[in-house]
């Protein structure tokens, strides 16, 4: 978050206090000043409340068990979230393995192809009214094309259902990051005898790549702790699954049910998969972004 | 690089940035490839594919619709605009009315924005305007963290973290200082429209912050400056240099954050009591529309129910794709021609 803008306000001292400035202006401006930090306290508070409870319930229950075994009958104690945690990695690969090439490809196509043109404006406008689509909606469209068709709840649905979320939020990065790289590059590529695939792939994406898995992570990152399109999709099983075709166990599905349910038992394991949820989000960004700031990624900057 | 007074030649100056673009394209001009004449096979073959790619954005959205407005037809024909306005939920008698869910998915979103609107502001004034720069970054950092919590996260602590105060505290307050009201009445369950409410605010308020610190970063410094050398105060300065010139923006910032909050499922779905019922308390259970699909929907026996459902998802969808278009079209009226900053 870089503002460049001069800011007098927070730069100099104040103005106010060099001139004759009636009390009750003076009084004005420290309550203002006053609710809007208290704004800002009341804002992060939640954030701080939710990640403290997160980790002060979740990891007394996060064992090996959690990570490792199955799901046990209620009333029974153990058991853990692995046919889940199998099942969104699941899910979560066929959504990108659907969404990002698509994805990516649209924003090729908006940043070397459609700037300007009136194509190039209806495929942006609309991947900013498909990213608005609340994702029960999602799961609806997923349900009635998957679905129906196949008669059965699946894995499969899922993931489409999660590819058709990440595919707007992929076009519109990459189309952006695309169009920080100076035209001069493509030129210069030309001018060299590059043909045009092979100077857009190699070249103008390859200088962009950094900029282009961000987006591809904030995606994947948003769609992994999606619930709502799940839920008629690939429906939840209490057993391992990993067949395309079948209902399949999701992390997110887990915990929803896990936290409805009236037992201790599945209160603590909803806990304890949200942490894992959470820690599985927070480390495939960083990871990413740790790994595109050093290493051979870092000459594309 | 890019420098936004690029002088763009005379043919290419009609492109204006079309749609509600939030970041304003760097390079304007052309790229090579458009005026490529004499591509070989591998090259048109490439520009096919890509192009395919971008079409599917289109077909997605037009999948989208077909499947919804065909899936609903059935329940579409049996009850036609009586639909919306019928108040009757009754899937064993095969009559449906959406009037209950509309209603609390209108009343909470606008209490949530009640909340979440004061607060997003304020610290967007504070981040913008106030702050530290040490303290921007971390600061900024945190809010946006707020938007990579999942929903069913926000959900599993409002059940057990959030339900209980306001159980425990909040509502007896308001229940003996704003009783007489009539909004808060009856017995404090916790769970409730007013749950749902609050998990809304939280869920909305880093949209409506981080657009709306877009939008004040917009705004040229010399307005700050001229008020401030006319002698103001430093809040002064934001209301009449800052806040006034990026309004028109910062609705649009309300709006998405409504936006949002109209689709929002799963944590509404955990706290909001899932009743079909319309009350004048907020205290009271309600049902919203994106969490009866949640909770209906797989368990829906019969066609009629199942496209009932449906129908409730295409007026979903068409109120927030109208909602969204015109919060981004606002948002885009005061960002426009700005070189793109902040949070991509």
């Amino acid at each position: 978050m870089s503002d460049l803008t001069p800011n007098p306000a927070t730069n100099s001292p104040h103005p106010a206090e060099m001139l004759n400035v009636s009390l009750s202006r003076r009084i004005t401006d420290h309550v203002m000043t006053f609710l809007s930090v208290l704004a800002v306290v009341l804002v992060i508070a939640p954030l701080f409340a939710i990640f403290g409870y997160l980790v002060y319930k979740g990891i007394g229950s996060l064992d090996l068990n959690l990570l490792t075994k199955m799901p046990k009958p209620v009333g029974e104690v153990g058991g853990g979230m692995a046919n889940a945690i199998a099942g969104s990695a699941l899910i979560l690969g066929i959504a990108s393995l659907l969404g990002v090439p698509a994805g990516i490809g649209a924003g090729i196509y908006l940043a070397e192809y459609g700037r300007g043109g009136r194509f190039g404006a209806v495929v942006r406008f609309t991947s900013d009214v498909l990213n608005g689509v609340p994702s029960i909606v999602i799961g609806i469209v997923a349900y009635a094309i998957v679905v129906i068709r196949q008669k059965h709840f699946s894995a499969l649905a899922g993931g489409v259902a999660l590819a058709i979320m990440m595919i707007p939020t992929i076009t519109r990065t990459t189309e952006e990051m695309l169009l920080l790289v100076p035209t001069q590059i493509r030129e210069a590529a030309f001018g060299l005898g590059i043909s045009q695939w092979r100077t857009t792939l190699s070249i103008t994406l390859r200088t962009a790549l950094s900029g282009v898995i961000t987006g591809v992570m904030l995606a994947f990152a948003r769609v992994a702790g999606e619930t709502a399109p799940l839920l008629f999709t690939t429906l939840g099983n209490q057993y391992w699954s990993l067949n395309l075709n079948e209902p399949t166990a999701a992390l997110p599905l887990q915990i929803f049910t896990y936290a409805n349910s009236p037992f201790d038992e599945w209160h603590r394991q909803a806990w304890a998969g949200a942490l894992v949820l959470i820690v599985m989000i927070v480390l495939s960004v960083s990871a990413v972004r740790v790994a595109v700031s050093r290493g051979n990624l870092r000459g594309a900057r | 690089m890019a420098d936004p007074a690029f002088p763009m030649s005379g043919s290419f100056q009609e492109l204006p940035a079309v749609g509600p673009q939030l970041a304003a394209p760097i390079e304007r001009r052309p790229s090579p490839l458009a005026h490529a004449h004499h591509a070989s096979w591998p090259d048109e073959l490439f520009r096919y594919a890509m192009w395919a790619c971008a079409a599917f954005v289109l077909v997605i959205l037009g999948l989208i619709v077909y499947e919804l407005v065909l899936n609903s037809r059935l329940s579409w024909n049996a009850f036609g605009f009586k639909f919306f306005g019928g108040q009757e939920w009754d899937p064993v008698q095969d009559h449906f009315g959406a009037l209950p869910f509309i209603y609390g998915t209108l009343v909470s979103s606008l209490l949530a924005l009640l909340i979440a609107v004061p607060l997003s502001i304020g610290t967007a004034v504070f981040l913008t305007e106030m702050c530290p720069v040490w303290l921007r970054g971390p600061l900024s950092f945190f809010t946006e963290l707020l938007a990579a919590i999942p929903s069913v996260i926000y959900g599993l602590w409002a059940i057990f973290v959030l339900v209980p105060i306001l159980r425990l505290y909040i509502q007896p307050l308001l229940a003996k200082t704003l009783g007489w009201t009539g909004l808060f009445e009856g017995p404090p369950f916790g769970i409730g429209m007013l749950a749902a409410g609050v998990v809304l605010a939280i869920m909305i308020i880093p949209v409506i912050s981080s657009l709306t610190r877009e939008v004040m970063s917009v705004v040229p410094s010399h307005q700050r400056e001229g008020v401030l050398a006319l002698g103001s105060t430093r809040w002064e300065m934001i209301r009449l240099g800052v806040l006034r010139n990026a309004r028109t923006g910062i609705v649009g910032a309300i709006i998405l954050g409504l936006g949002r909050a109209l689709g929002e499922t799963m944590a509404v779905t955990m706290v909001i009591g899932n009743r079909p019922e319309i009350a004048k308390s907020l205290f009271a259970p309600g049902y919203t529309m994106a969490s009866v699909i949640a909770n209906e929907f797989s368990e829906a026996t019969g066609d009629l129910y199942t496209s009932a459902l449906i129908e409730i998802g295409l007026a979903l969808f068409l109120v927030t794709i109208v909602v969204n278009a015109f919060a981004q079209f606002l948002v885009w009226s005061v960002t426009k021609g700005q070189p793109a900053r902040g949070n991509v």
